[in-house]
């Protein structure tokens, strides 16, 4: 697959450590919601370096794509892309990349979405996605966020289930909750899995997305509350590939 | 072997790749484990980074599927541990080619 170029023609912070990177891609073929591209920097010396991303936007005829990027520390690529970069800077991609952590707007099958941390991103995509094609297939999402300051896209994610019955939106704070948030801080547990998610005799598909450990963990939770191994699709992110 | 849980990623990292020398996304595929005949979506396998190249192991038996390696503008492509790969073609369809 080539590699493409885009230019960034907007950034919007989403956290303190957190941006999005809204590029304009001229020969951009389209995408489906939960697709990822590959952003190549190449420094001056000739030395490069190649990461993933999801992209957040759901598919769009203006040929944009929206990436929502969290800063590690030591990142490589992360610390340019949340920091440096500037609107009409170019970057290089490769995608739009896979075709089974996808959601169409065809299907219909109640679905549960889990995120942890900037694991919502390529599932903010199918929210999106669904919300722009009108589709009305039941969404769920569990959203495991570290502390409140933390959560990606709120405002919209509010708007987008006060305004749609079908879209259903549940936090799990891990470290530090709002004031009077009925759940202690802690890890999502079978008990939640129980309470928020879609019954597994709905027959749901689940996308799970997030570090590897968090996947791990979420997808033996839904396993255990019933649902089918073959139902539960997975993403997953960590240091080596500075998908956060 | 006893790999640490956060080490790997899974086969949606490594199709970015991939995708260099296959036309089809290779995520959706299914593949078959040589060693212990699982038959699992790409997407499912553990995907280890941290090498000169990538390495995709059964998600079940933890077996090698796949071996890629790109060095001085070759490479190298071992698929000793996949007894098969069904590529889904519909999605030739769907994006048009």
């Amino acid at each position: 697959m080539m590699w493409r170029v885009g230019t960034v023609v907007a950034l919007q912070d989403e956290t303190a450590t957190a941006r999005t990177i809204t590029l304009k891609v001229p020969d951009w073929p389209g995408h489906i919601a939960g697709q990822h591209v590959d952003v190549r920097l190449t420094a001056s010396d000739g030395y490069s370096a190649v990461r993933s991303y999801s992209i957040a936007s759901a598919p769009n005829a203006e040929k944009r794509v929206e990436l929502t990027v969290e800063r590690l520390p030591n990142g490589e690529v992360s610390p340019y892309l949340t920091q440096e970069i500037a609107v009409s800077d170019c970057l290089e991609l490769r995608g739009p990349i896979g075709g089974w952590f996808v959601w169409r707007a065809k299907q219909t099958e109640p679905i549960q979405l889990v995120a942890g941390g900037s694991g919502i991103v390529p599932l903010m995509a199918m929210i999106r996605s669904r919300a722009l094609a009108g589709s009305t297939a039941p969404f769920r999402l569990l959203y495991s966020v570290r502390e409140p300051q933390a959560v990606f896209y709120r405002e919209e994610l509010q708007a987008l289930s006060d305004h749609d019955r079908s879209m259903n939106l549940t936090y799990a704070y891990t470290r530090v909750a709002p004031k009077d948030w009925p759940r202690p801080p802690s890890r999502i547990d079978a008990a939640l899995i129980a309470n928020t998610t879609w019954p597994s005799k709905l027959v749901p598909t689940c996308y799970v997305c997030g570090p590897t450990s968090f996947v791990e963990s979420a997808s033996r939770l839904l396993t255990s509350s019933g649902n089918d191994p073959e139902k539960i699709r997975t993403e997953r992110f960590g240091p080596t590939g500075e998908r956060q | 072997m006893n790999p640490n849980i956060d080490d790997y990623l899974d086969g949606n990292a490594a199709a970015g790749e991939l995708s260099n020398i296959f036309a089809m996304d290779v995520t959706a595929a299914e593949g078959q484990c040589a060693h212990c005949g699982a038959i699992k979506r790409f997407a499912e396998a553990h995907v280890y980074m941290q090498g000169p190249g990538l390495v995709a192991r059964c998600s079940v038996c933890q077996h090698a599927l796949l071996r890629f390696v790109s060095a001085r503008q070759r490479v190298f492509l071992d698929l000793r541990g996949l007894t098969c790969l069904i590529l889904d073609t519909s999605q030739l369809v769907e994006s048009g080619r």
